[in-house]
């Protein structure tokens, strides 16, 4: 069964084709010279031996879209996390809009109030309705009123389709649904940088499209996104950058066609075989 | 029976009614050490840790009426002993000292427990959004743990009520140091430990039947209980 499912999920070479032709038009251009995102030979190592991350550098500027794509256990999702400093930092920078995060003086929580994250399992807080998830961040931590919160929360639940489920509770909605209200609850912030855990992985394949379609159109609007994920469709079709992440490092970057088409890395090639059939 | 309900029942009501009191006195003070105790083993600092377990391996480790007579009796003998404090303690104060640091050391495992068992992507959704590691404590993590110790808690709060009978030994006018004095005057053991058992039988049924309906009141939108 599961192995009819990733034959069913592998991109032939004729989608790839079509996929990497109908890459996705940005309505909002974003400034190309702005860095929102510098990062500078992170290191990542738990319980002092099992070193997951060994150097990553990387740009990211406005508006750009890149995807992070590899194996498992290649320390994808822990760079991810590091962008944010959910992760601690052993060394390094990350420096977020100016603020290096890896510096224990710069007050994460307002660098976090600019980078919004949508993960795996959705982590909607299970105590509240849908409208409270959605307004709790911005009463809380931007000191919104409540009403004008609810307005804006009202307006992203419309914007992801589920506006009728603003007075659900978590657990009455499906895996889709909770993706999408996630998503709605990470834009209430009006961040500028939306980082992206494998946000499809959890989800059963027929849920997958309504969540990839909102990301679409964020990317669409020019809004940063670090996506880290398995959909190489979505990667073809919606990344500006590509980056293969094997062994802690960053083994290949480059635009989806250099990336997918012409893969250098000996790395890439192998793990694009196993996910593309080509 | 009548006879005895007649002469000594107010008697025996206001005894309950002592022991209610400590209960309670030692239910409150109990809960802030087990929040201050519980927090401390579930935060980042290794110093809070050892404090706690420090706390609670302590206390459950020794016998609540051993823990009683050392209260009572050992610490105002020691302070005035070797300080010449001219402490004295009595034993409403010294119960409730006791009852609060048994209680709170029980406590404190089971919100330890409670927070513990709240995923941890709960925790980091909210501290994505910008909350405080406090906020996002009080505002999601802890909301959704204390409603999975409900149980827990009231089942301490059983314990903790049935334990108050063990300050009998120190000379506090609860129920058991009461009905004993009944029976010293009466000789009716039988009909006397009845009544009393019966007393704190109903006092504990009613806090059950409070507990259930403040359980289902913490459902958030779910109908009823199910698997998950």
């Amino acid at each position: 069964m599961a192995e009819k499912q990733r034959e069913q999920d592998k991109v032939t070479a004729a989608e790839m084709e079509m996929l990497l032709s109908h890459h996705i038009e940005k309505k909002v251009q974003g400034n190309s010279d702005n860095v929102k995102i510098h990062v500078d030979d992170l290191h990542k190592t738990y319980n002092k031996t099992l070193e997951v991350l060994k150097g990553v550098s990387t740009d990211i500027t406005e508006g750009e879209v890149v995807v992070v794509i590899g194996p498992s256990g290649s320390g994808k999702s822990t760079f991810i996390r590091c962008l944010n400093g959910l992760e601690e930092i052993t060394s390094g920078t990350v420096i977020i809009d100016g603020n290096n995060i890896a510096d224990k003086k710069v007050n994460i929580n307002k660098v976090r109030e600019n980078v919004g994250m949508v993960f795996q399992h959705f982590n909607l807080f299970a105590n509240m309705s849908v409208l409270r998830n959605l307004t709790l961040a911005p009463v809380d931590v931007k000191k919104e009123s409540k009403e004008k919160a609810e307005e804006t929360a009202r307006k992203m639940l419309d914007r992801v389709g589920l506006l009728d489920k603003a007075d659900a509770y978590p657990h009455q909605l499906s895996g889709g649904q909770k993706q999408r209200v996630a998503i709605a609850r990470a834009l209430c912030m009006q961040p500028d940088i939306m980082l992206f855990d494998e946000p499809t992985s959890a989800l059963d394949p027929e849920m997958i499209g309504e969540v990839l379609v909102i990301m679409k159109e964020l990317a669409a609007e020019g809004m940063t996104m670090v996506v880290v994920t398995h959909e190489m469709g979505f990667a073809m079709e919606v990344a500006d950058r590509v980056l293969f992440m094997d062994q802690g490092i960053i083994m290949e970057e480059g635009t989806p066609e250099e990336v997918f088409k012409n893969p250098k890395n000996p790395r890439t090639q192998d793990f694009l075989n196993k996910v593309l059939e080509i | 029976m009548a006879q005895i309900l007649g002469k000594y029942g107010m008697l025996l009501l206001q005894a309950m009614g002592q022991t209610l009191l400590l209960a309670l006195l030692g239910l409150i003070f109990g809960c802030i050490l087990g929040i201050i105790f519980g927090l401390m083993s579930v935060v980042k600092s290794k110093v809070c840790h050892a404090i706690s377990l420090v706390y609670v391996n302590l206390i459950r480790g020794v016998p609540m009426i051993v823990l009683a007579f050392f209260i009572y009796l050992g610490v105002p003998y020691a302070l005035n002993q070797f300080f010449h404090a001219g402490v004295t303690l009595t034993a409403l104060t010294a119960g409730t000292i006791c009852l609060a640091l048994n209680c709170g050391a029980y406590m404190a495992e089971i919100i330890r427990a409670g927070i513990q068992s709240i995923d941890p992507g709960q925790m980091e959704a909210a501290r994505s959004l910008g909350l405080t590691y406090w906020r996002s404590m009080f505002r999601v993590v802890l909301p959704q743990a204390i409603k999975n110790m409900i149980p827990s808690i009231v089942n301490q709060f059983i314990i903790t009520l049935k334990d108050t009978s063990i300050l009998s030994v120190i000379g506090f006018p609860e129920l058991v140091n009461k009905a004993q004095n009944v029976i010293a005057i009466t000789f009716k053991s039988f009909q006397v430990w009845a009544i009393v058992g019966v007393m704190y039988l109903i006092v504990i049924l009613v806090l059950q039947q409070v507990a259930k309906i403040l359980e289902r009141r913490l459902n958030y939108g779910r109908k009823a209980k199910r698997a998950r």
